[in-house]
């Protein structure tokens, strides 16, 4: 396959789940936000937005108070943040355009639909009531189940499925980390408890931005606790966007395309050696060193990993 | 030869009763209320935004993506009078081809004074890169489209010949697919000759001319400028069809004059190059070194035989449309036949007299300039006002070489959906031709495109024209009622 291919392939799969991630990140920051102040609701909710979704400094670069209002049109529509959900399928669809050679029908309509449909909306929207956005942010995460699930049922599992799949498992395992990090973010006040009933609000408001709300219940039968929403989302091998199982599939797509091509490399080695720590981690282990530095250091590990992939395949 | 007759109607001829080709059309037409074709060309809108057939247009804001208007009647040819133009056709890109190898070899036409040589050896299309080179297995033109135009009932004119990258055959093929899936009844009632195969078709003719030492695999690329250019659909398109990679200039990199693909498991060696860039991008250390779009030393390895180029280098003097003039001479030259396609009276404004007759009939006349396209740098007579035809004037007499003058044709029309209902729009036809090396093809059909506004003379894509499917149909089908 065309280096260039596979690098607008790996990134349109970014693009896309990146852009779901961010409409998740939201809806999450929105019921933060609902919280009555009786709860002793803190108003960092759209710091921890900007801060988990990388987007503080470019933020801050528009001089603009942090607000609702600000943080939302920032990640939603603006042209000025290169990470808006709009421009992440604005470079989604331009990746799609060059390679639509190795995209299914069904993918290049569910991406090409989904950017007309954003031009439309950007044209006739006003200043948005609240039910406006709720229905965006549900059309961005609709445009990433379409899109994934047309690569997952149309796609021949060559080359071309999984440098995407590898894409969406890099893009998807950062997401996972920075949304824990949201809670890191968003300060308990000094006088409220861990474990009380903020904390609770928060960790749920977290665990239904990413659809485990449920999990939750079927894996622990037991009332929101923080380390255990932390381990679902970090060890449980069950739950689909916990960091291990992105790292099972980015193991398994990259052994795929090695023995496609015959030859194992630093981007192989790299992600065994992150799934192989993660395998023998223990929650003990992530508190002990606090939540908010293994994620940090997940995270640099990850960059890692797409920066050697670049380098192997030549992108 | 009066081509200033009145208006003829490729559906109602020219006294209104149904010519035979659209008997079956017209019936059904008659039974089908008008909501149905209303919807049926929402569908096909539809169909063509969901699938993103699109045309970019350059310098204009918001509309860098345009759909082309689609009409959703089909264009009706007869098999008996499908074959009388593909016999010309094979005819007309075979002399075009003879003409391009002898023009960069032994130029035998220029010296027996057919043409003149200061026409060749002057046109910016001639690449005196190309002079005493031979290409594999003689053929210059792999890919034409021929511009053809009809007037009345007695047959088809060239109107231009596309000897560089002639587009719009994706087109021809997604129309037809549009078309069968919103009409399934009316390919029941007509037997319409499949144009699926022309992938297949192309891609045989590219294997055909890869080098000799490529085997019986060679490697095919197509090069495309990339995705701001007007026709990247296409290019995707077809590349997808033919199973091929797409490539641009900084996918390729030549070594030891042998052309390599990047990829994921390092450099592979490309054999064929279907381009769909012109000459002066290909190679930066030959043509334009301000160009990105080429690939250094991409001319080395064309001459050293190690990489074919489809089409040749340097086939852009058979565009021009000064040459254009010369290919009945041409035909007879090289073939010692009768051209079997008419071309469009033309006066060649170089020779004094065509020009005093085209000075003095400026309002009568089609003025173009040999080397414009796409319905730019022309003055059409008819319709212009003074002033346009005094600068006209002055232009013609600083520099006569440069134009060209035809009489303003009535082009012929067919029927298409309106609002209204159905009217009459001009129409031409660019069937596309293959020339590989085992001889030429043509599939029967091509795309007609369509100017949308009433009188309008206009087809070009880059000018708000349509386009539609064209049916090669058997006569035997039309007889029965």
């Amino acid at each position: 396959m065309l280096s260039s291919t596979a690098d607008n392939l790996y990134w349109l799969a970014r693009y896309m789940e990146r852009a779901d991630f961010l409409a998740r990140a939201i809806e999450a920051s929105r019921r933060l936000a609902a919280l009555p102040k009786a709860y002793g609701g803190a108003d960092s909710e759209w710091e921890s937005v900007l801060l988990s979704s990388g987007a503080s400094s470019a933020f801050e670069a528009t001089g603009k108070p942090v607000n609702e209002s600000n943080v939302i049109e920032f990640l939603t529509f603006s042209r000025d943040n290169p990470g808006s959900i709009r421009n992440c399928i604005e470079f989604a669809r331009t990746n799609a355009r060059a390679v639509r050679t190795a995209l299914t029908v069904e993918m290049w309509e569910a991406i090409n639909g989904a950017y007309l449909e954003l031009k439309a909306m950007e044209a006739r929207r006003g200043a948005y009531s609240s039910d406006e956005l709720g229905r965006f942010l549900e059309f961005v995460k609709q445009t990433s189940l379409t899109y994934d699930g047309g690569a997952y049922r149309t796609m021949l599992r060559n080359d071309a499925y999984w440098f995407s799949r590898v894409g969406l498992f890099v893009e998807r395992a950062d997401n996972t980390a920075r949304l824990l990090d949201v809670k890191y973010h968003v300060l308990l006040p000094e006088k409220e408890l861990v474990g009380g009933s903020l904390d609770y609000f928060q960790w749920s408001a977290i665990l239904r931005a990413v659809s485990a709300h449920t999990a939750y219940h079927w894996v622990y039968r037991t009332s929101m606790k923080p380390w255990l929403v932390a381990d679902l989302l970090i060890l449980r091998p069950e739950m689909p966007r916990s960091l291990i199982s992105c790292y099972e599939s980015i193991v398994r797509n990259l052994d795929n395309l090695a023995r496609a091509h015959g030859r194992q490399g630093a981007a192989q080695r790299q992600a065994r050696s992150t799934y192989g720590k993660l395998e023998t981690l223990t929650m003990e282990n992530v508190f002990q060193g606090g939540l908010h530095e293994f994620v940090q250091s997940f995270i640099s590990e990850n960059n890692k990993l797409g920066a050697l992939i670049s380098e192997q395949y030549l992108f | 030869m009066d081509l200033r007759v009145t208006q003829f109607d490729e559906m109602g001829g020219a006294d209104g009763a149904t010519r035979f080709p659209y008997q079956k059309l017209a019936q059904w037409l008659a039974g089908v209320p008008t909501e149905l074709l209303a919807s049926r060309r929402e569908q096909a809108e539809l169909l063509f935004r969901r699938i993103g057939i699109t045309f970019a247009v350059y310098g204009a804001q918001e509309a860098t993506e345009r759909l082309i208007p689609f009409d959703i009647l089909p264009r009706i040819i007869a098999r008996s009078e499908w074959s009388a133009l593909e016999r010309g056709l094979v005819q007309r890109v075979t002399a075009l081809n003879l003409f391009l190898k002898d023009i960069y070899g032994a130029g035998e036409i220029l010296r027996a004074g057919k043409v003149p040589a200061e026409l060749v050896y002057g046109n910016p299309g001639y690449c005196p890169e190309m002079a005493g080179r031979r290409v594999p297995h003689d053929v210059f033109v792999h890919i034409a489209g021929v511009d053809i135009v009809r007037t009345d009932d007695h047959g088809f004119y060239v109107l231009e010949d596309n000897a560089r990258t002639p587009s719009g055959v994706s087109y021809m093929l997604e129309n037809r697919e549009v078309m069968m899936r919103l009409f399934p009844d009316l390919f029941a009632m007509h037997r319409v000759a499949p144009i699926e195969d022309y992938p297949d078709e192309l891609l045989a003719t590219l294997r055909s001319v890869a080098p000799p030492r490529a085997g019986h695999d060679p490697t095919i690329a197509l090069m495309t400028p990339g995705q701001y250019n007007s026709a990247y659909y296409e290019h995707s398109f077809l590349a997808d069809k033919l199973g091929v990679e797409l490539v641009e200039g900084r996918d390729l990199f030549v070594k030891d004059d042998i052309v390599y693909m990047r990829t994921t498991e390092g450099p592979r060696r490309v054999d064929v190059i279907y381009r769909r860039i012109d000459d002066d991008f290909l190679d930066p250390l030959t043509f334009r070194p301000d160009s990105a779009l080429g690939v250094a030393g991409l001319m080395g390895a064309y001459h050293a035989g190690n990489v074919t180029l489809a089409n040749a280098v340097g086939t852009g003097v058979a565009d021009d449309k000064a040459m254009y003039t010369y290919m009945p001479d041409i035909i007879r030259f090289y073939l010692g036949e009768e051209p079997l396609l008419q071309n469009v009276p033309t006066w060649r404004c170089r020779e004094p007299e065509s020009l005093r007759y085209v000075l003095d009939h400026l309002d009568e006349l089609v003025v173009k300039e040999v080397n414009g396209s796409g319905g730019y740098g022309m003055l059409v007579g008819p319709h212009a006002s003074k002033a346009q035809i005094e600068e006209f004037r002055a232009k013609l007499k600083a520099n006569p070489d440069n134009f060209i003058a035809q009489p303003t044709l009535a082009l012929s029309t067919c029927p298409i959906s309106v609002a209204q209902g159905i009217a009459p729009r001009h129409v031409d036809l660019r069937p596309f031709v293959l020339q590989g090396a085992h001889g030429v093809r043509v599939v029967p059909g091509g795309l007609t495109r369509v100017a949308m506004t009433e009188k309008s003379l206009v087809v070009n894509s880059s000018q708000g024209g349509g386009t539609k499917d064209t049916w090669v149909i058997d006569d035997a089908i039309m007889g029965a009622a």
